[in-house]
């Protein structure tokens, strides 16, 4: 697999044509807004909280293939995580698109989320990776600055 | 036909004789940034290595030699644009700064509250936050004129926006994301119709087309050093010698003044004036050699040239299905801007990465624009006396193989 089939995996492409729960949770308890400036990425998440645990997510918005199958894929991994447990994912899959890009992926623990693998191999497109789970964090923390990714 | 000597021409360009990722440069982005030729990375070099010093103050041969080929570069400027005096040069860090001096210190002798500056809808960002801020300082107003949908300023509306409250006009020549070349003497006689000066940004026209300062009559005229194939870090402020006069010091420092004392300073004539610390000295070189060097092809030549890219590029480009050129202007520069229904701008950027076509990808500074267009981003190929017709058709099936991979 060369470089450029690592980073747009069928699974991204597929997400990105397809987004799962796409769209306005009008049950949300917690709501973020994230934005990419650098390249105008841009999504409204939804999050539906019962007792500590996720019940339900959407989001809305428009950007690249990386951060919308990124968004999408995140949303199908959250239902019936605890916000531990989402903080847990979303550092084990920053650790992997930061990662040196010469060393073995470490991916026991990152299930579907493994296919961001070749994001490690374009620095420039790690933001767009990670702009749904930033806003995921702001919304969990109830922070209601809008997440942002360019650094 | 165009008489550009493109082996030649590409011969003089060392860093466009490179791989990236194993495929031949194709570089696209001249509207960002302008490869240098060798006799500018010449010129820059033999600064440093021969007579490296500092201008304007030693005795000592060496300053006097680097005095001398600083103040010939802004002979050479002079010359180019076809200005009456070489105090009407000032040598800047670049477009921006040009304008944040002109904002600053025109603005504080001409501008006071309710009164107005007028841009257009398409500016860079760089004409539009620094008055801004003056605008949060004084209390001054913008006025922006709308833009059609092919991306050209919609003269009715310009008119009806000037008023006696317009103290300026400030306008792109060329814009950088849609390529449209603006009518500039016809905005320029509307101004002085009315007694209002105006400023040009020619950041994407003074390599393009033939500027004569005097036959425009413009007022201020703002350009870059690095996208007309010279060094960053050095630009050009050209001002008509009246308002400079007027006009108070941008910054104090050293080499601005005639004499200091704490109870008064008295600042130097122009261009000193606004030229205050030791400057770009190289930069300034390297940007005389620049202009040398394109004036040696000729500017009309590099404009027929361009012009053929151009017109090459936008046949082939818009005959692919999904893809839409934004900026259609009756008169542009070789400026290509598109979006893609398959893929993001973001992606199709990656992906001609990966065939060693560099472009632009994102708002190109301006958001505006951007959003007058209902688009997040475009990827924009610009174009360059060096590329070619082969270059384009890899842009194309580049192209090709995105919409392909992401249908």
């Amino acid at each position: 697999m060369n470089e450029l089939q690592e980073l747009y995996q069928q699974v991204i492409l597929d997400h990105n044509k397809n987004p799962r729960n796409f769209g306005i949770l009008d049950t949300c308890t917690h709501t973020a807004e994230g934005h990419n400036p650098l390249c105008g990425d841009h999504i409204d998440l939804f999050v539906e909280m019962r007792d500590g645990v996720i019940e339900d997510v959407k989001f809305k918005g428009a950007g690249c293939a990386i951060s919308k199958a990124s968004a999408s894929i995140m949303t199908t991994l959250l239902k019936g995580k605890t916000v531990e447990q989402a903080k847990q994912m979303f550092n084990e899959f920053h650790d992997l698109v930061t990662s040196d890009p010469n060393s073995d992926p470490d991916v026991v623990n990152l299930g579907k989320l493994a296919v961001f693998c070749g994001v490690r191999e374009f620095p420039a497109r790690v933001k767009c990776a990670s702009l749904a789970w930033h806003t995921l964090m702001n919304a969990l923390e109830e922070n209601e600055q809008a997440a942002k990714t360019e650094e | 036909m165009s008489t550009i000597d493109i082996n030649k021409v590409r011969a003089d360009f060392p860093t466009l004789k490179q791989k990236i990722r194993g495929k031949d440069l194709v570089y696209l982005d001249n509207a960002a940034t302008s490869h240098k030729p060798q006799c500018v990375i010449d010129a820059i070099e033999e600064f440093y290595r021969d007579y490296n010093s500092n201008i304007h103050r030693g005795v000592h041969k060496l300053s006097q030699i680097a005095t001398d080929k600083y103040e010939n570069a802004r002979k050479i400027v002079k010359d180019y644009i076809n200005a009456d005096s070489t105090e009407e040069i000032i040598f800047t860090k670049g477009t921006t700064d040009s304008v944040n001096l002109v904002t600053n210190s025109f603005g504080r002798k001409y501008l006071k509250e309710g009164d107005e500056v007028l841009i257009s809808h398409m500016e860079h960002h760089s004409n539009i936050v620094p008055w801004q801020l003056l605008c949060e300082q004084i209390g001054c107003v913008l006025k922006v004129a709308p833009i059609n949908d092919k991306g050209e300023i919609i003269w009715e509306e310009f008119e009806n926006l000037l008023s006696e409250k317009t103290k300026l006009i400030s306008v792109v020549h060329i814009s950088n994301s849609l390529g449209t070349i603006n009518p500039i003497k016809k905005i320029i006689d509307a101004g002085h119709s009315r007694g209002i000066p105006v400023m040009m940004d020619a950041a994407q026209s003074i390599h393009h087309v033939k500027i004569d300062v005097k036959e425009l009559d413009v007022d201020f005229l703002v350009f870059s050093g690095h996208k007309i194939y010279g060094p960053t870090g050095i630009g050009v402020l050209y001002g008509k010698k009246k308002y400079l006069n007027a006009m108070p010091p941008y910054q104090g420092g050293g080499d601005m003044i005639l004499s200091v004392s704490f109870e008064k300073t008295i600042y130097n004539e122009l261009p000193a004036k606004f030229e205050a610390g030791t400057p770009n000295i190289a930069g300034a070189i390297g940007l005389g050699a620049a202009i040398k060097y394109i004036s040696e092809l000729g500017l009309d030549n590099i404009a027929a040239y361009e012009k053929e890219l151009l017109d090459y590029a936008t046949e082939k480009v818009s005959a692919i299905p999904g893809v839409r050129i934004i900026g259609t202007a009756d008169h542009k520069a070789s400026v290509l801007s598109f979006v893609m229904e398959a893929a993001h701008p973001h992606d199709v950027g990656t992906m001609m990465d990966m065939d060693g076509v560099a472009i632009r990808t994102g708002h190109h500074c301006t958001e505006p624009v951007m959003r007058r267009f209902d688009v997040p981003a475009t990827s924009r190929a610009s174009f360059s006396f060096y590329n070619t017709k082969e270059e384009i058709d890899v842009l194309v099936k580049s192209i090709e193989k995105i919409i392909d991979m992401f249908s």
